[in-house]
């Protein structure tokens, strides 16, 4: 089903499909404010990320990993530049098409988790397939399924409140992962978690998520969890330092 | 989605029941206030309601409402009887009577002299509650309205024959009627219009309306203003004479004013607790707002979202509101037996409660919709 529908929104979406590369960015800048008051979050970032790779994105704070992600996740658009997700030209998609290429293509997961605290787990996870219009017995069904996946199998009721830090992110993360997105975009994952939950969230997203259709970013500045990367990219200033192969 | 939207709004228990407690409390003081205003409106038409059989009124020309009374001349019966198209008019005595009861006290009373002949004006038999409308014609006799029974004898139970005293005349109670409340609260003394003119004091007029039934083939619109054009007095089909009094309390009285700040006070206070609740429930959930736009939901739903939440709240604020005041006035009809109730609870009171109500929840949807329409979906990274 969800296969179908991701079919039938990729070829809504008219473009040329790039198998290489995942994300693809040429010359992206982004500045905010005016005059000035004129920031240059990111200024001329080229970057190719490959399918089937945990890519680490670190750096200082400030130095422009979160507005990257957003750009690449459709929350943003960037000054100048292209913007290239699973092939698709993003910064020439329409708002509303690229609210359904993201409901439909990729998956977050957020610092602060960000579940709905009037719902469940279970309730928590479908939320995706809800959006894409799933109904909400099948939805519910899917969701339970993939919580079982993260080890949460026995806590489907227990609302975000009734739930450990570790728990609530993994909670987020079969959510995120529950609509099969081919990218998945993690904003610190372990940042508000112990080393110990941190590693078993980690473990959890390079077991799951990673695959060979997918991609998957990862911003961070827990250095405890750069092990876990593929690809490492450093950002200093807005700018791309080094990206490495992580020799692991 | 709505699902979601609906365990969102229920979620937090507090907020949802205040939100619900705002809607309800504007809903109740809207519904209740205007009620009562337009219980006591309708209170100052009841005897033009009560009097029934004709289809016009005539008074003097500088009568403003059913209680402005400005007697006429017995002649101008005669003269309204030739207007064409009447096909019978009588006479109508009303008055404020001054009452002297046997303790001695005394009792402002309406009195109402009907037609010796016909009784035309008189109470439907279906609104006699003892005695027999021919018995008007005995000597001194007079109906009593229920109200003003319980006015002027608290529990005692009706028996016929007490007497009152008018003018030094001496007025017996041969029967019981129902009677819609009245403005002034009076008792209502229904007699003969000879008897009645006995029971106040002298005056070289004393016609204060006729009462006119027109012919089939014309409508009682032409006939007043035929009446008007060839007799020079007010003429005034019910419905007319109705509004016309209703338009009198509105102009010459604090009370629209009064009642009007009171459901203002309601619409503002409503605006205020629920508008702002939910404005707050909105703003504290802008992080998850912002989530599900991330996630993709777009707009257009998220609006449907918002909008489904304030209709719930809308609905069942109403519901509780309108209910309360309903509840009100039963209680106040069914339980306080003193006084004449002032509460009419019409379906246009419920569709205006429920219009301003409405345009309480839409207003707060707008103005909360705004800040999540606005939203960045890039606010979940920070």
């Amino acid at each position: 089903m969800i296969a179908q529908q991701r079919a039938e929104s990729q070829s809504q979406i008219s473009t040329v499909a790039d198998d290489r590369s995942a994300v693809r960015l040429i010359g992206v800048t982004k500045e905010f404010g005016v005059g000035d008051t004129k920031v240059a979050a990111l200024a001329g970032i080229d970057l190719d990320l490959p399918y089937g790779e945990m890519v680490l994105l670190v750096g200082p704070s400030g130095c422009g990993k979160t507005t990257l992600i957003s750009i690449v996740a459709g929350l943003l658009d960037p000054t100048v530049g292209d913007v290239e997700v699973l092939g698709q030209p993003l910064s020439k998609m329409g708002g509303n098409r690229k609210v359904r290429f993201r409901g439909d293509n990729i998956g977050f997961v957020f610092q602060q988790y960000n579940l709905l605290p009037s719902l469940n787990a279970v309730e928590n996870a479908c939320v995706p397939l809800l959006i894409s219009g799933w109904s909400r017995t099948a939805a519910l069904k899917k969701a339970a399924e993939m919580l079982d996946a993260v080890g949460l199998g026995s806590r489907l009721k227990s609302y975000p409140n009734q739930l450990s830090g570790g728990q609530q992110q993994r909670v987020a993360i079969a959510r995120s992962l529950v609509h099969e997105p081919r990218l998945l975009v993690c904003d610190e994952p372990t940042a508000a978690l112990d080393g110990t939950s941190g590693r078993t969230v980690m473990t959890l997203i390079k077991q799951v998520a990673v695959q060979s259709d997918r991609a998957v970013i990862v911003v961070t500045h827990d250095n405890r969890v750069y092990d876990f990367g593929d690809r490492i990219v450093s950002m200093a200033d807005g700018r791309i330092e080094s990206v490495d192969a992580n020799k692991h | 989605m709505n699902w979601v939207a609906l365990r969102m709004l229920t979620g937090d228990k507090t907020k949802y029941f205040g939100i619900i407690f705002g809607v309800a409390f504007a809903a109740l003081l809207m519904g209740q206030q205007s009620a009562i205003f337009c219980g006591l409106m309708r209170n100052t038409t009841s005897q033009i309601r009560d009097i029934e059989g004709g289809d016009i009124w005539v008074m003097d020309r500088n009568v403003q409402f059913v209680d402005d009374t400005k007697p006429m001349s017995e002649n101008k019966l005669l003269r309204v009887r030739g207007v064409e198209g009447i096909q019978w008019a009588v006479r109508l005595y009303k008055s404020i009577a001054r009452a002297k009861l046997s303790d001695g006290n005394f009792q402002q009373v309406i009195l109402i002299g009907l037609d010796d002949a016909t009784l035309v004006g008189a109470p439907r038999p279906d609104r006699i509650l003892h005695g027999e409308l021919g018995d008007l014609r005995q000597p001194n006799a007079v109906f009593l309205d229920e109200f003003g029974w319980r006015y002027l004898y608290g529990e005692e139970p009706y028996a016929p024959g007490k007497t009152l005293e008018m003018n030094d005349k001496r007025a017996v109670i041969v029967g019981l009627c129902k009677c819609s409340p009245t403005f002034q609260t009076f008792p209502i003394l229904y007699c003969t219009y000879s008897q009645a003119i006995q029971f106040v004091p002298q005056e070289r007029k004393t016609l204060s309306f006729i009462l006119a039934k027109v012919n089939d083939d014309v409508t009682p619109e032409t006939v007043c203003e035929r009446i008007t054009a060839q007799t020079a007095l007010k003429a005034e089909t019910n419905d007319q004479f109705f509004w016309s009094t209703i338009k009198y309390y509105m102009e010459r009285t604090g009370i629209p004013i009064n009642f009007g700040i009171t459901v203002a006070l309601g619409f503002f206070v409503g605006c205020a607790i629920a508008g702002q609740t939910f404005y707050l429930f909105t703003l504290e959930n802008l992080k998850q707002w912002g989530c599900l736009k991330a996630m993709g939901v777009s707009n257009f739903r998220l609006i449907r979202m918002i909008l489904l939440q304030a209709l719930v709240v809308g609905v069942i604020g109403y519901g509780i509101g309108i209910g309360g005041a309903a509840l009100f006035g039963y209680v106040f009809e069914r339980f306080v037996k003193s006084t004449p109730p002032a509460f009419y609870f019409g379906w246009q009171i419920m569709a205006i409660s429920g219009g301003a109500v409405f345009a309480i929840i839409l207003v707060s949807a707008l103005i909360s919709m705004r800040r999540v329409l606005f939203l960045e979906a890039g606010v979940v990274f920070r």
